[in-house]
C-alpha cells in the first residue's frame, strides 16, 4: 500500500476492483465501511462477480474476467476527453512534459523494439529525449507531439465506450457511471482510494493492471493524499514482509537486484548498472544511494570475511542465468531437471496452478522435504485418495520428509501488515509435539551441510563458510538477533559531515541515511532501517494516539520507511507547500525543515523549490510514462488471457495476448481453445477460509464444508442441473467434480458478437482436512504467468461444466 | 451500562478487552445487527460456537453459503444469505439469524415448567437446561422458529445472548467478534439512538424505507436490525413481517392454566394440538439427521 488500512477511512470513493476485501480482508474491510458511515464516501466494486464486498457497494460493474485493462483505459480516455484531470497536480508532479524518444512507436499491438523469437522487448525506446547535460528534454505546454501527455492522449484514444463494451462486456450506461464516480476525485479536494489484491496481480497482464490504475491516481492527483494511493491487499499476515525480504527470483532484500551472471561480472559493474542516474537536475533520485544499501547488506551477509578487497563478498552471491521462480522449477521438476525439493510455507500441490504437473513434477524427485505445520497434500502427493487424488504410490519413488514446524501463535517475531507496518507479536503457546520453528528447522539443515562441508571438503563452499553467523544458538537464531540484524549497525565509529561521531561502533542505526558503502555499517534489509534502533523495539509500541484525526497512529508499531505512513506526502501539497485540502493536512514548513503528523518524504527543499515529491524516481515525478521498467510497454496495452474465450484480440488480432509473457512448452501444449472449453472461469477465495490452510479447521470446515462453484442461472439451465447438483468442470489441464452453486450474482455477458459465461471456482479444498473431501480447484488452472512477475494467471482461463 | 468502545467504528486500534465493569442489571440492553453493514462473514457464528464451546456437524454445501444450513441445538447464530433482484438492481441481503429475546418471549409463555425460560430484568431470555424437559413447547411458542431441541438429551437449546458475559459487562461474543461493528451491543436506549443515525444515513443513499426491526407482536425485541427495506422484512429470509405469538399458545397459557394443577392431561392436550397445529419436534430431530 502507498498508504495504510486505516487511511481508507479518509476517501470519499472507495474502488475495488481486483479484490475483494469483504471476504479476503474482513478485518481492514471496516475501514471502508468507516468511510460510508463517517466520510458518506461511495463505495464501487468492478468484478466479474458480485461478490460480498458488492453487497456492501453503492454502484456494483460486471465486467469479463482479464479485460481490466481496457476498462481503466477506457476511464482515462473519460478523464482526458471530458477534462476531469488534476491539471497543477499533473503539470507539477508527472512525467506529463516529458518527451519522448521519436523511435517510440505503438503499431497494431506491439512496442518499438520487439523481438519475436525471444518474446522479448529492447526497451531502447522506450526513454525520454536527454539534452546535452544528460537531462531530459520537457514541454511544460504539454503541446510538443512527443511528449508523454500526447503521447497517452493518443494510446487510450482507442479505448472508447463502445470498445470498452465490446471487449468487458460492460454495458456503456454502467461504464459512464463508473467513469463519473472516479472522475468526481479530480477535484483537489476529493480523494479516491484504489483497494486491489490477486484480482489483478493474477493476470498475464497483471502488473499492468496495476499500472493502469496508477495512471488514473497521477490524473485524478490523489498519489500522497491521504484516502488516496494504490493499495495492494495483502492476503497472508505477512506476504508484505516476504515481499520487503525478496521474494522474487532476482532479488535481494529491499528490493535490490541479485546480480546476474551475464551482465554482472564485479561488483563495481554490477552497481554502476543498477545506481539509477539523475535525470533532471536538482532532483533527489534517492536510489543514487543504491550503493550504501547494497555494501550493508553484504556486510550483513558475510561479516569480517566482506573486504573491499573482495568486493565485500560479491562473487558469493549466487549469480541469476535465467528466472527461477516457482513455475521454472516446477517445469524443470517436470523435465527431470531437479532432484531434491524443501519445500516450506506453502502447499504446492493444492496452490500452485496445474496440480496434475505438480504431481508429475514431484514423482520425478528423489527427495522432498515439506516444512509445515500440517500433513498436507503436498506431502501426501503419493497417497491415493480415489477420484481426489488417483496416483499410484506404487510408481512413485520419490522419498518424503516432514519436518513439523511452528504456526504463527507459537513463535514472536515481526510481521508487515499491508500498510508496511511492522508489527512485534508475542509467542502464545510452544511448538506442539516434535514441532521446530522455521528457523530452526533452516539453521538445522544449514549447520548440518556446512559440517559436511567442513569434514569431507567440497566444491564452492566459500559462500557457505564465509556466511556471518554470529547467533547465540547457531541452531536456532532467535527473532530477536535477526530483527535486529535486519535494522542494521555501526561497524566503526560514524561521523556526520562535520566530523562529530554521531553512531559509535557496535551501534544500532537509527535510519538507512546512516549507511555506507565502505563496509563501515551492516543492514540486513535497508527500508527496515530504524524498526530496531538504539531506543529499542519499535515495532512493539502500541500507542494508537491519532493526532492528526487521519488514522496515522505514527506511535504504533512501525512503518517502513522510517515510519512514514503515507507514501510520497509531500504530494498532498501544491508546490508552494499549500495542502490541497486543508482537512488533509499532513505536513508543514515550518521554516527550517518539513513537520506534521507524518515522516515527510522529502528533503528540506523549501516551499516553492523545484524539488518534486517523487524522490525516489530518477527523474522526481510520478510515471504516466514507465520508461524501461516493465516487460510489455511503457503503457498499458488490453491483451487477452492466453486462454481467451473470443480466440482473438478486437484491438489487433496479430498480437492476442501479452507478447513478452514467458510460454514454456510444457505449458503451452496444454492450452485449450473456446470450442473445447467455451467458459471463462476464475478462482478465487472466500471470507470463511484461508487457502488450503483452514480446512484443517473443524470451525471452518463447519461454515463452508465442501467444494463448489458458482455459475450463472443461464449457464445452469443450459447445462440442465440446479443448485446443489454436482458438476463437472474440465479444462485441458484437469477435471474437477463439485457442487453447483447457482447464482443471480454471475451474468452471461455479450462479448465481441458473442454470449460469454462466468465460472466461478473457490480453491479451498482437497484430500486433507476436516472438510468433505474435494477435489483441488488448481487441477484447472494454467501455470502461464505475468510477465513481470510470472504469477499465474488463476483468474482467467477456459472451462467446459457438464452435469456429473 | 457502559457500551464496548471496541464496538464503534473510531479508533484506529482496537482497544483492549475492558475490565469487568458494575452491570446496572435492570437495564434493558440491546443487540443491534445492523444488515446494511453486514459482510456476512460468519466470525459471529464462529465466536458463538467458541464462546459456548459447541460444534455442529461437518455439512454439505447444497448450493447456497449458508452453513450451518439451519439453526440448530449446535448452531444458535446462523447467517442467511437472499438474492433479491429489482429494477434492475441486485442485492444480496445477509442477516444473521437468531433468538430475537421477545420483551414477551413466546418461548416462555409457552413453557409449562415453571423457571425453565427466564427473562432477566434487562430483557434476556434464557432456558434453564437444568429445568427444561424438552416437551419443545416453547419451539412452537417461539414465532421466528428459533429454539431447537437437542436429539440427545432431549433439551432446548437457544442464544442466550451471553448472559455470562454481559453480567460480567461484557459484550455478547457475535458482538466482540464483528470486524464491520455490524454487531453492536448496550442499552436499549442507546441502540435505538444507533440506529436511528444509521437508517438516516441510509436515507441518505436512496433507501427510503431504511428502518429499524423491533416488532410490536412480541412487545419488541432484544435483538434488533437494522434494514434497508424495513417495509418488507420477508426479503431477508423470511424475516417476519408481524410476528405474533400463536393463539394456541396463549390459550394454554390462559384458559388451561388453572386446570394444570389436576394433572397431566392438559399438558398431554396440549401436546397433542400442538402436534397438530405445527408440527412435531421430530421433525427438527430429522433435520439434524440431514446435516449429519
Amino acid at each position: 500500500m502507498t498508504n495504510h488500512w486505516v487511511d481508507i477511512k479518509n476517501a470519499n470513493l472507495v474502488v475495488v476492483m481486483g479484490g475483494n476485501p469483504a471476504e479476503a480482508h474482513p478485518v481492514g474491510f471496516r475501514w471502508a465501511i468507516d468511510a460510508k458511515i463517517n466520510n458518506g464516501a461511495k463505495l464501487m466494486v468492478i468484478d466479474p462477480r458480485f461478490t460480498r464486498s458488492a453487497a456492501q457497494a453503492d454502484e456494483y460493474v460486471q465486467l469479463r474476467a482479464g479485460t481490466d485493462i481496457t476498462f481503466l483505459l477506457g476511464v482515462i480516455h473519460y478523464l482526458i476527453t471530458n477534462d476531469k484531470i488534476q491539471h497543477e497536480y499533473v503539470r507539477n508532479y508527472t512525467n506529463a512534459s516529458f518527451l519522448v524518444r521519436d523511435d517510440f512507436a505503438f503499431n497494431d499491438g506491439l512496442f518499438s523494439g520487439y523481438n519475436a523469437d525471444r518474446r522479448a522487448y529492447d526497451r531502447t525506446s522506450w526513454a525520454y529525449q536527454f539534452d546535452e547535460q544528460g537531462f531530459a528534454k520537457r514541454d511544460p505546454s504539454l503541446t510538443h507531439p512527443r511528449c508523454v501527455w500526447n503521447l497517452l492522449r493518443e494510446h487510450v484514444s482507442r479505448y472508447t465506450p463502445d470498445v470498452v463494451e465490446n471487449i468487458c462486456g460492460t454495458s456503456q450506461e454502467r461504464f459512464k457511471v463508473a467513469c463519473e464516480l472516479i472522475a468526481e476525485t479530480s477535484a483537489p479536494d476529493k480523494t479516491m482510494t484504489s483497494l486491489y489484491a490477486l484480482g489483478w496481480t493474477e493476470h498475464t497482464v497483471g502488473a499492468q493492471n496495476i499500472r493502469a490504475m496508477a495512471i488514473i491516481q497521477l490524473l485524478l492527483g490523489n498519489m500522497g493524499m491521504p484516502g488516496g494511493g494504490i493499495n495492494a491487499l495483502r492476503g497472508h499476515t505477512n506476504v508484505q514482509g516476504i515481499t520487503d525480504l525478496g521474494i522474487m527470483a532476482t532479488a535481494l532484500p529491499g528490493y535490490l537486484a541479485l546480480p546476474s551472471e551475464r551482465a554482472h561480472p564485479d561488483l563495481r559493474t554490477f552497481l554502476s548498472v543498477v545506481t539509477p542516474k539523475l535525470q533532471v537536475q536538482g532532483q533527489v533520485n534517492y536510489w543514487g544511494n543504491y550503493p550504501k544499501f547494497f555494501t550493508s547488506l553484504l556486510k550483513s551477509f558475510y561479516g569480517d570475511k566482506a573486504t573491499p578487497e573482495n568486493d565485500f563478498g560479491f562473487n558469493w552471491l549466487p549469480k541469476w542465468d535465467r528466472l527461477n521462480d516457482f513455475m521454472y522449477t516446477m517445469s524443470a521438476m517436470e523435465d527431470g531437471k531437479l532432484n531434491g525439493c524443501i519445500c516450506q510455507g506453502v502447499n504446492v500441490l493444492a496452490m500452485f496452478p496445474d496440480s496434475n504437473k505438480s504431481i508429475r513434477a514431484l514423482s520425478k524427485l528423489k527427495y522432498l522435504v515439506v516444512i509445515d505445520p500440517l500433513d498436507n497434500e503436498t506431502s501426501a502427493f503419493w497417497e491415493n485418495h480415489g477420484e481426489f487424488n488417483d496416483v499410484n504410490p506404487a510408481s512413485i519413488q520419490t522419498e518424503v520428509f516432514r519436518l513439523p514446524s511452528s504456526c504463527f501463535a507459537e513463535e514472536e517475531g515481526s510481521r508487515v501488515n499491508s500498510g508496511r507496518w511492522l508489527q512485534w507479536h508475542w509467542k502464545g503457546a510452544d511448538v506442539p509435539g516434535d514441532g521446530r520453528n522455521d528457523t530452526q528447522n533452516i539453521a538445522g539443515i544449514m549447520m548440518a551441510v556446512r559440517r559436511l562441508y567442513e569434514q569431507e571438503g567440497g566444491k564452492a563452499v566459500e559462500p557457505l563458510l564465509n556466511m556471518s553467523w554470529n547467533y547465540a544458538n547457531p541452531e536456532q537464531p532467535s527473532p530477536v538477533e535477526v530483527t535486529r540484524e535486519m535494522n542494521g549497525r555501526a561497524l566503526a565509529d560514524l561521523a556526520d559531515a562535520n566530523g562529530n561521531i554521531v553512531v559509535r561502533k557496535g551501534q544500532q542505526l537509527s535510519g538507512f541515511g546512516q549507511l555506507r558503502d565502505d563496509g563501515t555499517t551492516a543492514c540486513g534489509c535497508w527500508i527496515y532501517s530504524g524498526s530496531w534502533t538504539e531506543a529499542g523495539n519499535q515495532m512493539a509500541r502500541r500507542d494508537n494516539a491519532d493526532p492528526s484525526g487521519l488514522g496515522n497512529t505514527p506511535g504504533w508499531a512501525w512503518a517502513w520507511p522510517l515510519n512514514r505512513r503515507v507514501l510520497y506526502n509531500r504530494a498532498s501539497m501544491d508546490p508552494q507547500g499549500n495542502p490541497w485540502d486543508p482537512k488533509r493536512k499532513l505536513l508543514w514548513w515550518n521554516g527550517a525543515v518539513w513537520t506534521g503528523y507524518d515522516v515527510p518524504d522529502f528533503t528540506a527543499a523549501p516551499p516553492g523549490s523545484a524539488v518534486t515529491p517523487f524522490i525516489m524516481q530518477q527523474d522526481g515525478v510520478g510515471g504516466l510514462f514507465a520508461q524501461g521498467k516493465m516487460a510489455e510497454g511503457p503503457f498499458p496495452e488490453h491483451y487477452e488471457p492466453v486462454e481467451s474465450p473470443i480466440g482473438t484480440n478486437p484491438l489487433h488480432p496479430n498480437v492476442v495476448v501479452n507478447p513478452a509473457a514467458r510460454l514454456m512448452e510444457n505449458d503451452t501444449k496444454n492450452l485449450g481453445t473456446p470450442d473445447e472449453f467455451p467458459y471463462v472461469a476464475t478462482t478465487y477465495r472466500l471470507t470463511e477460509h484461508f487457502h488450503a490452510l483452514t480446512k484443517a479447521s473443524k470451525l471452518n470446515a463447519i461454515t463452508q464444508p465442501e467444494a463448489f462453484a458458482e455459475i450463472s442461472e443461464t449457464l445452469a439451465k443450459k447445462v440442465g442441473v440446479k443448485s446443489g447438483d454436482t458438476i463437472q468442470i474440465s479444462s485441458k489441464r484437469g477435471v474437477i467434480k463439485v457442487k453447483a452453486a447457482v447464482t443471480k450474482r454471475i451474468k452471461k455477458l455479450r462479448v465481441n458478437g458473442q454470449d460469454v459465461e462466468t465460472v466461478g471456482i473457490p480453491i479451498h479444498w482437497g484430500f486433507k482436512g476436516e472438510t468433505v473431501k474435494g477435489h483441488m480447484a488448481n487441477r484447472l488452472t494454467t501455470a502461464i504467468g505475468d510477465a513481470n512477475t510470472q504469477t499465474p494467471e488463476f483468474k482467467a482461463f477456459l472451462v467446459n461444466v457438464k452435469k456429473a | 451500562m457502559q457500551v464496548d468502545k471496541h464496538h464503534y467504528v473510531s479508533s484506529a486500534t482496537n482497544a483492549l478487552t475492558p475490565a469487568p465493569q458494575k452491570y446496572v442489571y435492570q437495564q434493558e440492553v440491546a443487540k443491534l445487527i445492523d444488515t446494511t453493514i453486514c459482510i456476512g462473514c460468519k466470525a459471529c457464528q464462529v465466536a458463538c460456537s467458541e464462546w459456548n464451546d459447541y460444534r455442529p456437524d461437518v455439512g454439505h454445501n447444497v448450493g447456497v453459503y449458508d452453513n450451518p444450513a439451519d439453526l440448530g441445538p449446535n448452531a444458535w447464530t446462523v447467517m442467511r444469505y437472499n438474492e433479491v433482484e429489482e429494477n434492475g438492481k441486485l442485492q444480496w441481503l445477509i442477516r444473521k439469524d437468531g433468538c430475537m429475546h421477545c420483551e414477551k418471549p413466546g418461548c416462555q409463555i409457552a413453557c409449562p415448567v415453571p423457571g425453565a425460560i427466564v427473562q432477566h430484568a434487562n430483557g434476556i431470555v434464557d432456558i434453564v437446561q437444568d429445568l427444561c424437559t424438552g416437551c419443545g413447547y416453547c419451539i412452537a411458542g417461539c414465532p421466528f422458529d428459533v429454539p431447537k431441541q437437542n436429539p440427545i438429551d432431549k433439551r432446548v437449546y437457544k442464544c442466550n445472548l451471553c448472559v455470562d458475559r454481559v453480567f460480567a459487562g461484557q459484550a455478547p461474543s457475535c458482538a466482540k467478534t464483528c470486524p464491520t461493528s455490524a454487531i453492536m451491543f448496550g442499552s436499549k436506549a442507546d441502540m435505538i439512538t444507533r440506529a436511528e443515525k444509521r437508517i438516516a444515513e441510509l436515507k441518505s443513499r436512496g433507501f427510503a424505507n431504511a428502518g429499524l426491526y423491533d416488532p410490536e407482536g412480541v412487545g419488541g425485541t432484544h435483538v434488533m436490525y437494522v434494514l434497508h427495506h424495513a417495509d418488507r422484512p420477508e426479503l431477508y429470509s423470511d424475516l417476519p413481517k408481524n410476528p405474533t405469538i400463536s393463539p394456541m399458545v396463549r390459550f394454554w397459557k390462559g384458559a388451561f392454566k388453572p386446570l394444570a394443577a389436576v394433572g397431566f392431561i392438559a399438558m398431554f392436550a396440549a401436546a397433542a394440538l400442538h402436534y397438530i397445529g405445527v408440527g412435531p419436534v421430530a421433525e427438527d430431530d430429522e433435520e439434524e439427521k440431514k446435516h449429519d
